[in-house]
């Protein structure tokens, strides 16, 4: 149980890291799916083709190699990024990428009469995307952006490799010096709980949102 | 009074029809008649600005507009055959949203108003209901409030009888016979003869009448 004192306060540390790498992600990547995925509709081609690259590329790689790319390349061209920086940068990155694509599925789902009856009654494009679009487009949305949310808790995980100390490093290295695993499982308990508070979130916004069909 | 003169719409090299006027008495029920597959819809669009025509004339109280004017196109308030309500907002909400962001009408006059058209097309206790929580007369007819909510010179409807029983039908025809008492004029596009007999002051058979 003394054991148990020793490494609580550096998983605790680590929590607040990996908290720090969601929260950031989540308020970052989703303003910037939104518009990638507005910009997949926009009728110039050159914004097209640069959106679908730059989806093609962030769902193309894994999220631990673009992460040593922006920590380590960006500081080799002289953009030196910090650590916290750099993650935060390529975690929103990469998730505004899925979400575009969530998003996109979402805006084609709303049908064609919406946009006429928003345009006989005069409402502008930006009203019409406001008022009519987004709250039908969210609904449709909140399952997948749920898979998304958890997978991003998990994948929080991954910062260690450019040496920031999340959850799972601050376990690693309590394990190694006191050759147990009850870090590990600690470790493995808090993600339980993380996942289950952004399930429990997203059940009850489905709910509230069936209100509606 | 609205003229509409020498209305042009093609797509491509596909004629949909040619130099097309016709003339809306104000109060009046004009009927469109013709088949389905013809043009009607598409001219209904065209006049409601969700179309764009190659060429024509509008006049509306004396003064001339292009027809794809929106100064034009606002004026005529429009029922979609699938009547196209917005499913995440309530009855009420439906009817507020365009008084209160287009004509950033105050919220009490709009609240007013809004109740003022339940209460005249029957939905009052379905205020605060949700679309699909209605019947298709109903639907219908918080189309039609929608529209009344901003005020358009003339109201057209898309094929209002499509899918809707004989009772929801005769319901229809009240209410276009109570808005034409008031003086609102009315255009209504329809392959329903029996429903047009009752309620159109003129008729304009698209078939006969129009150049292809």
């Amino acid at each position: 149980m003394e054991n148990v004192m020793t490494f609580l306060p550096g998983i605790l540390s680590g929590l607040q890291m990996t908290l720090g790498v969601f929260f950031i992600t989540i308020i970052g990547s989703i303003p910037l799916g939104i518009l990638a995925s507005l910009a997949m509709k926009s009728p110039y081609f050159t914004v097209r083709w640069l959106v679908n690259g730059y989806i093609w590329i962030m769902r193309g790689t894994p999220l631990l190699l673009q992460l040593i790319f922006i920590y380590y390349g960006l500081a080799m061209v002289g953009l030196p990024f910090s650590r916290f920086e750099s993650a935060a940068f390529a975690f929103i990155i990469n998730y505004a990428a899925y979400l575009a694509e969530i998003f996109r599925g979402g805006l084609q789902s709303v049908p064609q009469g919406q946009f006429d009856a928003a345009k006989v009654l005069g409402l502008s494009k930006t009203q019409t995307f406001f008022k009519v679009v987004l709250p039908q487009v969210i609904k449709i949305v909140v399952p997948s952006f749920g898979n998304e949310v958890v997978n991003l808790v998990k994948d929080t995980s991954l910062i260690y490799v450019i040496g920031l100390g999340d959850i799972l490093r601050a376990g690693s290295i309590a394990a190694a010096r006191d050759v147990t695993l009850v870090p590990y499982l600690i470790v493995g308990v808090l993600y339980l709980l993380m996942t289950a508070v952004v399930t429990i979130i997203l059940r009850a916004s489905e709910k509230r949102l069936n209100v509606w069909r | 009074m609205i003229k509409i003169d020498k209305l042009s719409k093609q797509y491509g090299d596909k004629v949909i029809f040619k130099d097309l006027s016709l003339t809306l008495q104000d109060g009046e029920i004009l009927a469109i008649l013709g088949p389905s597959g013809i043009g009607k819809t598409t001219l209904i669009k065209t006049l409601t600005g969700l179309e764009e025509a190659q060429s024509g004339e509008a006049t509306m109280d004396g003064q001339d507009y292009a027809i794809s004017d929106p100064a034009f196109t606002s004026q005529i308030g429009l029922i979609f055959q699938d009547f196209n309500l917005f499913p995440h907002l309530t009855v009420r909400e439906n009817i507020l949203l365009a008084p209160l962001t287009v004509k950033k009408m105050d919220r009490v006059d709009a609240e007013t108003k809004a109740n003022d058209l339940l209460t005249k097309l029957g939905l009052s206790e379905q205020a605060d209901l949700y679309p699909y929580q209605l019947s298709g007369g109903q639907k219908q007819r918080v189309g039609i409030a929608r529209a009344l909510a901003m005020d358009p010179q003339v109201i057209a409807y898309d094929e209002p009888t499509s899918g809707l029983d004989e009772k929801a039908t005769e319901q229809v025809v009240d209410v276009m016979l109570t808005l034409k008492k008031e003086g609102v004029s009315q255009l209504v596009v329809t392959h329903d003869l029996p429903f047009a007999d009752k309620v159109a002051d003129e008729t304009f058979d698209f078939e006969k009448e129009v150049k292809r």
